[in-house]
Formats: structure tokens, C-alpha cells, sequence
């Protein structure tokens, strides 16, 4: 089963390029999906039958007891042939329906398989999530495929209508499944139903279902949604609002009817219902002058019906739904395609407007009366069987609910002939009468009725037949026949459904018969038959009083205005609670974790025993010098010279605070960051105090780099009342996070997980440093999720500054002669050391800017730093150093000779864009630990490669280095965007002001390398 | 071996405190530069309130190489503990960065690099107020036709009948 869903899949993801290289003839491919479906339910035939349904099981979330599970049941092969041979008509009539240069239509086609497939994995989920993930899917196609026409204000909102309705029921029957799991213990769909809870809970999560069920049928009082969904492509009306998709909730109610049709809830939910949209929708019916609304209402109304049927309960009336279900699928889709034929043959569906159409498309008159003749339950098609079986139940039955069920059915049933009457006059009359309205039919050229117009030509008549018109006339033809076809070996269906109808509890099993002898049951059938065929008869005056008839205000108004209310709460709610200012937000969460979190943990360390004190870890017993605080228990230190930085990061973070004046802000705050390095350090983690150094550096760099373009100060604000309350929220953070952190330590209850990281290092990480090990391969998927972060940040920036493009070229000397290479560049450099300089683009810079020391220190300290750098890459497996480490110290030495050289210098140094490095950098990390998988492994898993070398002796190579050098890689890429951005961008954009303030022009110095 | 001691030093709790206090002060004013060091103070105050939840100094976390860390000597700091500050230590300076590169362009186009107060949630709150609807939606008139009948407009863009069209071989070649 899984290989059909899959293939649905694929054919649904490539829809686009078929149709893009084949035309419409790719709709023949893509009836390969449901065509697929179709012959693999038909295959499984005898084992569906023999009680051994055919199953498949993958684990999901194994932790969760999900599971993607797939059963075909007898119930669940009759819905996959249904949605697979009417989904195979379906695209094959699309091929010939559409027009050739159509728009849209490979998106189209790829929806329509998709929803095919969602509905073949709807119908055989055997797993109550998996049920639920199809459920929405289906309600998304819909939704895209009822919005095909996106340029169309009534479409988008058709189809917004159809999916804010069908999610609505979704969501709550969500909850009534999760509610049904959680009570059975198990998730699966079988195992619930052989074995149904019970219970206040499960009534009301069976109500949820129920509602769900409702919306997606378009059970009153969600009904308003389908007609409208009629603004869809007809093929997609025919396919999804007849055939397959409003099925959905009458497939749920059919599944779950054996467990739960004893409860009283669910009898009146659905009896209620059910009545009450079987005669709605037939009653508006009758009123439709556009034969897809005839036919959408219709519809309706016999959803109405088969939910009556199907959740009723007993065996007969189930047997009677489940052959009335495929005889409407038959039927219902036969009828769409004919609408289609007939609009693409005259150009409308009014049908005050057509005449003659039957002369012309004589085959397809002949579908339509068959399917018609099926619909109104005329002997011997389909519909008749499925009805006469359930009159004949209900009658059998004797009880008053089951006389009251068959006037209701009756009733319905007469209003089916009515319309079914209506739709078939109306579309195939011979001639017009009076025309009941003539100015409100514009004279267009679309009009064909009358004989020797170019309608003539076009459809199936004897003699023109063109080879896509086939298959415009052929999919309703096969459907109608088939309707007629089944009905004639009533045993045959009875064979095929009764295992299904036999699950039912209660009743007597009953039977599909075309002849029954005179009963009760005849003498309703031809009553109702009268009765219809007199309401079609005098279906002018019945139109009148219809209109005449205060109606109350359709559900559908109701809903707008629902919807209307609900934009006006969300925007007093906006309105009330967005108040458009980041410090309230900010305030406003942190007083939340200082009142909320804060309070509870305060009023926990009350509670506390005096003296009694948190539970101090075992190691710390008998440790000199713990204090015990009330229920905490402390040391002053670690190690002496910890108080003495503690108190430079104290009072630095405090100056910090007060400074006014932006440079020394800056400075203080890397004050604190170089103390909080030496906590670092005498915490005893090297790595860190290393990474704190090298990114507090930077940071500086950075930072004077961008407050040179910023004015010195901060700006006065008479906000003096306000610093009170900063101050105030200030501090009581500051208190509970002291708090936290204090409990925290103390209240541990488990070994930490990093007890066993040293074996592991040295074992599958073959490394000594371990928190280098760590970061590159014990918990390397958060590093890769980390340098994913870098890369975002480092485009952000650039995009922010450059805003043209991602970042500009790379500056480099003398770029109008640009056949020079880097070789001889650099020769070029040399020279120019000769020369008196020591920076290659050092003759670039203003002569008062430059600075002969730390030009030369700049020289003697690149190609050292770039060396420590490569050494902390590769010895950081086994001590302090690493990827990080190392990146920042090489991104160091370029941020040295951006500073003594200027933006040429930079790009001389690193004559690379910056993307380049970080994609190749993330690539190296992501994709080299994916190797891993293809070599059998988990992904990002090192393998310690042992390699002898000769003269180096043996080399143990841990395949992780090439994630380090990625990390490296990507660390440096951001540094060269930052430099470039801060450094080099606003170096340029400062430029224009700088001349015109009358600075020394520096273009005779520029060597042509300014390409503004 | 780890360490299980994890009674915390008073100096570093200090330390958290006053750090995350300054941070959070500078965090809520306008300035974006003076947002960003309160950021950058609350980080490191992060760093260590994770640092002692991971335990009491140590030595540092190497295996081996005999240069007197290790068992014997100190039991180790936990390692688990570092990975996760030296990640954050990286990830602050990307965002310092990004930030920055915010303050800058908003001093480019305002002059300033203070953070103004949303217009469109004031715009939001003062037609709320008028109960006017905040923004035209022509998707959800409340009046006018019903869907269903706007449907009955809809036309598909059907084969024409014109038999050039659907002549297979040639008809299609342009498409």
C-alpha cells in the first residue's frame, strides 16, 4: 500500500515538468497514481473478502506509540476503488477538458494526484494520527484545488470559506481522537474499534469526531461550504466534492459506527443531522438555475442521506449506506463530468438557456440519463438497490424510529426526483420555452443553443470525433454504466459489502435485491416516484412559493458574519495588548519571569525545613568552608582570586550601565567580558577563557569600527522616572536569576550526562579534549545547528549594510588590470616592500592615516597568527583550541590587516567572498557528517582512521577534523563579513562625506580600485 | 571523573546577579547600542549561571597527556557545561554583529539608533477604538452575493472548439 501513497507522491511532485513537456497528454500520466490504487484494491480482492485484510506497519514516533499503519478492510477497499476509479476517470477526462495552453495546469494536475493520494492513504490509515495528518491534507487540496482561479476574489474566499470550515471540524475532531487514544491506550484505528472505551470522556470525544465528520460532508449547519466550493474547476467538483472528498466524513462515520452507534449522543447527533440535511439540500435543489448548483445542493442532500444510513447502526441500514455510497460516487461524478461536457460545448450552465444540447451530444444525453435514472432510484440501477435495501430495513425493523426514518427518506427521496428531473430537463430539453427573464441573458457569443452553430461540431456526434473528445465523453459513459451495470448483480455487491455491514452490532444482516415482490416497500418507492415526478411537473409554481417563503438567513451569512466579528475581537485584542513598544514588551516578560517562576521557587524555598537545607550532593560532605544560608548551602570561593575578578566584572558591568558616552560604555562591557575569561579560566576551562578572549577582541573591533559613524554620546532622555522603574526590573532579575541559580546546583537529582563523556571521548571520538570531542561529535548536531546560526547572522549583516546585493566583490588592487593573479600580486606586494612599504595596498591610504609600526608589525604578525590558528585547528581534538578558537584567531589576524591597511588590504588578504567560506564551511560540517550515513553510520559519527605514513609514523586521522574545518571555515567567513561590512562598506560610505568636509582627496592614491 | 560537587561559589553568583542586573537595565532602553551591551552583559551573566550549574571549578576537562590535570591531581570541571557556553560565546558575537548592523542602518535613515515606538500598533489601537476595520480585505465583505452564486460564475478554461486547437500533432507544438 505504501508503494501507491508513494507513487502518488512522486507523480504529484513531477505534474509540473509532465505537464510542461507533454501538454494535457501528461494527465494520462499522472492517472497512473489512482489508476495504481484502483488495481491493487482489485488485486486484494479475495484476501479482503477471506477476512485477511492486507496490512502494513512502519514505526513513526515509536516513543509515542504512532505508527504509519495501513489496513484494507472491506469498508476501506470499497473507499480506495471509489477514490481510485473515480480519480482515474477524473484526470483522464482532464486531459481533454482543458484547454491546451490552460493556465496553471501542471500545478493543477499536481494538486489533483496529490489529493488522490492523501485521500487512497485517508481511506486505509489504520493509525488514529495518521488518520488525522490525511484528514487536514485532504482539507488543504481542497482548499488549493477550490482556489485554482487564484485571480478570482470569489474563489479565494470559496476556498478560504471551505478550509477555515473543514480545519474548524478537523480541530475538534483532533481533540475527540487524541481523547479516544488516550482512553483505549492504544492508537490504532482496528484495535479502538474491536474494542471501544467507554465513558463520559469518550461520548464527548465521539461528538468531537462527529463534528468533524459534519464539516467535512457538509452536514447542516456546515453546509453553506460546498456549494460554494462549486467555484472549482468542474473536473475537481466532481472528483472532490461528489465523489472522494465529502466521502471523507461519511467514511468516519461508517468506521466508528460499529463501536459507538449504541450511544445515545451519537444516534441523535447523526439522526438529527442527517434528516435534516437530506431535506435541506433537496429542498434548495429545486431553486438552482446553474446545473452544478442543482447538482452541489444535491449532494448535500444525499450526504444527508448516507450519513443516516451509515450511522444508524444496524447491519441492513449499513449494507444499504455502503451500496448507496458507491452508487453516488457513480452517479454524482458522471453527472459533474456531463456539466462539464455541455459548458465546453455551449459555453454555459444556466439551464434556462439550454435546448437541443441532446441532439448534439447524444452520448452523453445517454450518460446522463442512466446516472439521472440511478440518482432518482428508477429500477434497475444502483441507486434503486441501495434505497429499495434501505426501505426495505427500516420497514423490516417496525419500530417507530425506523417509520419516521422512511417518511424522511421518503420525503428526500421525492425531492431527488424532483431535482434529479429538473437537472436532467434542464440541461437536455429539446427547445426553450418562454424565456422567463430575457434581459437578464446577454446575447454573447457563447450561446450554441440553436442548430448550425459551431456546437455542432465539437462533441461526440457520429461523425467528428476527435480523440480528446473521446475522453471528455468517455469517463461519465463508463461511470453511468457501471451504475447500471452492478445493479443487475445485486448478489455480487451484497457479497462484496455484507463483511463490512456484518461488523455493525445490532440488527438483522440484510439484502441488495432488484426484486423483492410487492411489499410495503414497493408502494413507498412508487409513491415517491409520483410524488417527485408531480413536484417536477409543477416546478414553476413550487419555485414561486419557494421565493415567497420567509426563509431565515442562510448558514452562510451567519458564518460571515461570525468571521466578521471575530477581525474586529482580533484587532481590540491587538489593539489592547500590542502596545508597539519594545522596552514595555521586554519589561513586561521579565516582570512575568520575576513574579511568576520567581515567586513559586520562593515560596518552595519557604517551605523548606530550617537548617534541614536543600540536599547537598554527595561529594560536598565534609567539604572546608561550605556555609549554610538558610536553606542553601554556599562557598565564598572556588579559588581565592575568583572574588577578586568577580569584583572587577561587578563593578564593570555597573560603569557600564551608567556610562553616557558610547566608547567607554563599549570598553567597560569588555572589561566585564575579559573578567568574565579569567572566571573561565580558573573555573578550569580553558576553551572557553581562549574563545571569551579572542570573541571579547573582536567584539571591541567591531563595535569602535561602527561607533566611529555614531555620534559619541547617547542621547539625552528626560526619562529619569522611567531609569527608576529599568533600575527596579533590573534588579529584581537580577535577584531570581540569583536565586535559580543558587537553588539550581543544589537541587540536582540525577548524574550529570557528561560523567561518561570522558570514555566516550577517547573511545568513539578519539580525542582527549573533551569538550572540543563534545562539540564535534558527541553533540555535533547542535554545532551544525549553531554555525547554521553564523551563516544567517553573517548574511543579516551584510544585507543590512550592503543592501544592494548579499556583499559587494571583493576589493582587490588594481582591478582594471585584472589579469594579474594573486601570484603576482603578491610578487607585486614584495616589490612594493622593497619600495619602503610593507603592506601590499598600504600606498591606498591616506598618508596621514597610515602608520609605518604597525604596518610592519602588521607584516611580522599575520602569517604567525595565521600559523597559531591552523595550530589550534589541529590540535584542538586534543587540547584547548578547536574550530572556533582557531577561526577567530585567523578572522583576528585579517581584522589586523583591514585596520594597518585599509579595505584593499582586506581583500588583498582574503581575496574570497565571504559567502564562498560559509557555505563551503557549513557544507564541510552538515555534509561531510552525512557521509556517515552512506558508510552505515549515524550521521555526523567520526571514524578514527589509523594511517601510516612514512616518515611521520603512524597518523590516527578522526574523520571529525573535517567538521572542525568546517567550523573554522564558517567562523572565518563571518569575521571577513563583518570586517567587510563595518570595515569596508562604511569606510566607502563615509567617503563621499569625508570629501565634501574637504579631506585630502585620496583618489591619486586609489590606484583606479574605486568602482563606486 | 566528574565532579559531583555542585555547591556553588557566592563570588560567581555575585557575579550572575550584578551582570544579569546592568543587562537587563541597559536591555530596556531605546538606544540600540546601549540594548546591545546590556545584552552582551546578560550573555556573559548566562554563561556563568550555566558554568556553576555544571559544577565546582576543576581541572580542565583533558584526558591523558600527563601534565598533572586529570584524575589524581583535581577532579575535572563538566565538560557538557563548556560545549554548551563556548556555542553561546560564538552565537553573542553573531549577534552583536547583527545588531550593530541594525543600530548602524537605523542611524542611516534616522539619524538616530533609538527604537521607536511601532506606528502601525498605534494606528491598530486608535481604529480599534473608532471601530473601524484596520486594514481593507475585499476576502471578507459581509454583504453582497453568496458564494454560491458568485460560483455560478466561474468558467474553466476549457478545449475551445476549435478543431486547430485539438489536432494533436502540430496544434500543440507552441506550447
Amino acid at each position: 500500500m505504501l508503494p501507491v501513497l508513494l507513487a502518488h507522491g512522486v507523480l504529484a511532485l513531477a505534474a509540473p515538468a509532465l505537464v510542461n513537456s507533454l501538454g494535457r497528454r501528461a494527465f494520462w500520466v499522472l492517472a497512473i497514481g489512482p489508476a495504481g490504487a484502483t488495481v491493487y484494491a482489485l488485486s486484494q480482492t479475495a484476501a479482503v473478502l477471506d477476512g485477511r485484510p492486507p496490512a502494513e506497519h512502519l514505526p513513526w514516533i515509536p516513543a509515542l506509540g504512532f505508527a504509519i499503519d495501513l489496513r484494507l478492510d472491506p469498508l476501506s477497499w470499497v473507499m480506495l476503488l471509489v477514490v481510485g476509479a473515480v480519480g482515474t476517470l477524473v484526470l483522464l477526462y482532464c486531459s481533454a477538458y482543458f484547454a491546451h495552453d490552460a493556465r496553471g495546469l501542471g500545478r493543477f494536475g499536481g494538486y489533483l494526484v496529490a489529493f488522490a493520494g492523501v485521500m487512497a492513504g485517508l481511506v486505509i490509515a489504520d493509525d488514529l494520527i495518521l488518520l488525522v495528518v490525511f484528514w487536514e491534507l485532504t482539507s488543504v487540496f481542497s482548499y488549493l484545488l477550490i482556489g485554482h482561479y487564484s485571480h478570482r476574489t470569489s474563489s479565494r474566499r470559496a476556498a478560504m470559506q471551505a478550509l477555515l470550515v473543514t480545519t474548524a471540524g478537523g480541530l475538534a475532531m483532533l481533540v475527540g481522537v487524541v481523547v479516544l487514544g488516550v482512553t483505549a491506550g492504544t492508537w490504532s484505528l482496528s484495535e479502538v474499534i474491536a474494542d471501544p472505551p467507554s465513558g463520559t470522556a469518550v461520548t464527548v470525544a465521539v461528538v468531537c469526531l462527529l463534528a468533524g465528520a459534519a464539516t467535512k460532508s457538509a452536514l447542516v449547519p456546515t453546509h453553506f461550504w460546498l456549494p460554494a466550493a462549486m467555484a472549482a474547476p468542474t473536473p475537481v467538483s466532481a472528483y472532490l466534492h461528489a465523489a472522494a472528498m465529502v466521502k471523507a466524513g461519511i467514511y468516519l462515520i461508517a468506521r466508528f459506527a460499529p463501536a459507538f452507534s449504541d450511544l445515545a449522543a451519537w444516534r441523535t447527533v447523526v439522526l438529527v443531522l442527517g434528516s435534516a440535511t437530506l431535506l435541506l439540500g433537496g429542498y434548495r435543489a429545486l431553486r438552482q438555475h446553474d446545473l452544478k448548483l442543482v447538482l452541489a445542493f444535491g449532494t448535500v442532500s444525499q450526504l444527508g442521506l448516507l450519513t443516516l444510513l451509515l450511522g444508524y447502526g444496524t447491519r441492513a441500514t449499513a449494507l444499504a449506506g455502503l451500496a448507496l455510497l458507491g452508487a453516488h460516487a457513480m452517479f454524482k461524478a458522471s453527472l459533474f463530468l456531463v456539466v462539464g461536457v455541455i459548458d465546453a460545448a455551449t459555453g454555459t450552465r444556466d439551464l434556462r438557456r439550454l435546448a437541443g444540447v441532446g441532439r448534439r451530444l447524444p452520448v452523453t444525453a445517454l450518460a446522463a440519463t442512466l446516472a439521472t435514472a440511478s440518482m432518482i432510484g428508477l429500477p434497475p440501477f444502483a441507486g434503486y438497490v441501495a434505497k429499495e435495501a434501505a426501505l426495505a430495513a427500516w420497514s423490516h425493523d417496525g419500530d417507530l424510529l425506523g417509520k419516521i426514518m422512511i417518511g424522511v427518506v421518503a420525503v428526500g427521496s421525492a425531492l431527488t426526483v424532483a431535482y434529479g428531473l429538473r437537472f436532467l430537463w434542464g440541461a437536455f430539453k429539446p427547445r426553450l420555452r418562454s424565456l422567463p427573464d430575457p434581459e437578464g441573458l446577454p446575447g454573447d457569443g457563447a450561446r450554441k443553443e440553436s442548430p448550425g452553430e459551431p456546437a455542432a461540431t465539437l462533441d461526440a456526434s457520429p461523425a467528428t470525433v476527435h480523440p480528446q473528445r473521446f475522453w471528455m465523453v468517455a469517463p461519465p459513459l463508463v461511470l453511468a454504466v457501471l451504475g447500471l451495470a452492478v445493479a443487475l448483480v445485486p448478489q455480487a455487491g451484497e457479497k462484496l459489502l455484507a463483511p463490512y455491514a456484518n461488523t455493525y452490532p445490532n440488527g438483522e444482516p440484510g439484502h441488495l435485491t432488484l426484486w423483492e415482490g410487492f411489499t410495503p416497500v414497493l408502494a413507498v418507492t412508487a409513491g415517491i416516484l409520483l410524488l417527485g415526478a408531480l413536484a417536477f411537473w409543477q416546478r414553476d409554481r413550487l419555485e414561486r412559493v419557494q421565493a415567497a417563503l420567509w426563509f431565515p438567513d442562510g448558514a452562510d451569512v451567519v458564518y460571515r458574519r461570525l468571521m466578521r466579528k471575530l477581525d474586529r475581537l482580533a484587532a481590540d485584542v491587538t489593539a489592547g495588548t500590542q502596545r508597539g513598544s519594545l522596552p514595555f514588551y521586554l519589561g513586561m516578560i521579565l516582570v512575568v519571569l520575576a513574579v511568576g517562576p520567581g515567586f513559586a521557587l520562593a515560596a518552595g524555598l519557604v517551605g523548606q525545613p530550617a537548617g534541614g537545607g536543600l540536599p547537598v550532593a554527595v561529594d560536598a560532605v565534609g567539604r572546608d568552608g561550605v556555609l549554610h544560608l538558610g536553606p542553601f548551602a554556599l562557598v565564598p570561593w572556588d579559588r581565592p582570586a575568583q572574588l577578586v575578578i568577580v569584583l572587577v566584572v561587578v563593578v564593570a558591568a555597573v560603569l557600564t550601565a551608567r556610562a553616557r558616552r558610547r566608547l567607554k560604555a563599549v570598553f567597560l562591557a569588555g572589561v566585564a567580558g575579559y573578567g568574565n575569561a579569567a572566571l573561565f579560566l580558573l573555573h578550569g576551562a580553558p576553551d572557553l577563557a581562549l574563545t571569551q578572549v579572542l570573541c571579547e577582541t573582536l567584539t571591541l573591533v567591531v563595535m569602535v569600527l561602527v561607533l566611529r559613524r555614531l555620534p559619541p554620546y547617547f542621547s539625552d532622555r528626560p526619562l529619569a522616572a522611567s531609569r527608576w522603574v529599568r533600575l527596579a526590573i533590573g534588579v529584581l532579575t537580577g535577584l531570581v536569576v540569583m536565586l535559580f541559580v543558587a537553588a539550581a546546583p543544589l537541587v540536582r537529582v540525577h548524574l550529570p550526562v557528561s560523567v561518561d563523556f570522558a570514555e566516550e571521548a577517547e573511545a568513539f571520538g578519539g580525542g582527549h579534549n573533551i569538550v572540543n570531542v563534545t562539540l564535534v561529535d558527541i553533540r555535533a548536531w547542535d554545532t551544525v545547528g549553531e554555525i547554521s546560526v553564523l551563516l544567517v547572522a553573517a548574511t543579516g549583516v551584510a544585507s543590512l549594510v550592503f543592501l544592494r546585493q548579499r556583499s559587494g566583490d571583493v576589493l582587490r588592487l588594481d582591478p582594471a588590470d585584472g589579469d594579474r593573479s594573486p601570484e603576482q600580486a603578491a610578487t607585486a606586494g614584495s616589490r612594493q616592500v622593497r619600495q619602503g612599504t610593507w603592506l601590499v595596498a598600504g600606498p591606498t591610504l591616506d598618508p596621514d592615516q597610515r602608520s609605518v609600526l604597525f604596518e610592519v608589525l602588521t607584516r611580522v604578525l599575520f602569517y604567525p597568527m595565521i600559523l597559531f590558528a591552523l595550530f589550534l585547528l589541529f590540535s584542538g581534538h586534543n587540547a584547548p583550541g578547536g574550530g572556533f578558537a582557531a577561526g577567530l584567531v585567523a578572522g583576528l589576524a585579517l581584522a589586523v590587516r583591514y585596520l594597518a591597511g585599509g579595505r584593499y588590504e582586506l581583500g588583498e588578504a582574503a581575496p574570497v567572498h565571504p559567502g564562498l567560506v560559509l557555505g563551503t564551511g557549513l557544507f564541510l560540517s552538515a555534509g561531510v557528517g552525512l557521509v556517515a550515513l552512506l558508510a552505515g553510520q549515524a550521521a555526523l559519527e567520526s571514524t578514527i582512521l589509523h594511517l601510516y605514513v612514512p616518515v611521520l609514523g603512524e597518523i590516527h586521522l578522526v574523520t571529525s577534523l573535517f567538521f572542525d574545518i568546517g567550523v573554522f571555515l564558517v567562523v572565518i567567513g563571518l569575521v571577513i563579513d563583518i570586517l567587510r561590512t563595518f570595515g569596508a562598506e562604511l569606510d566607502r560610505q563615509a567617503e563621499p562625506f569625508a570629501q565634501a568636509l574637504g579631506s585630502h582627496g585620496r583618489a591619486g592614491s586609489h590606484a583606479g580600485g574605486e568602482r563606486a | 571523573m566528574i565532579v559531583l560537587d555542585t555547591v556553588p561559589s557566592g563570588s560567581l553568583l555575585l557575579a550572575v546577579g550584578v551582570l544579569f542586573a546592568a543587562g537587563v537595565y541597559l536591555l530596556l532602553e531605546r538606544s540600540l547600542t546601549r540594548v546591545l551591551l546590556g545584552f552582551v552583559l546578560l550573555g556573559n551573566g548566562a554563561n556563568l549561571a550555566i558554568l556553576v550549574a555544571g559544577g565546582r571549578a576543576g581541572a580542565p576537562p583533558i584526558t591523558g597527556s600527563g601534565s598533572g590535570s586529570g584524575s589524581e591531581a583535581e577532579p575535572m570541571s563538566d565538560p557538557l557545561a563548556q560545549a554548551m557556553i563556548l556555542t553561546s560565546i560564538v552565537i553573542t558575537l553573531a549577534l552583536v554583529a547583527f545588531v550593530l548592523a541594525m543600530a548602524y542602518r537605523s542611524w542611516q535613515l534616522h539619524g538616530h539608533d533609538e527604537v521607536q515606538d511601532d506606528l502601525e500598533d498605534t494606528r491598530i489601537a486608535r481604529l480599534a477604538v473608532a471601530d473601524v476595520p484596520s486594514y481593507a480585505d475585499s476576502d471578507s465583505l459581509e454583504s453582497g452575493p453568496t458564494l454560491a452564486e458568485e460560483a455560478v460564475t466561474a468558467r474553466d478554461e476549457v478545449a475551445l472548439p476549435d478543431p486547430a486547437v485539438d489536432l494533436p500533432p502540430r496544434g500543440r507544438a507552441g506550447s
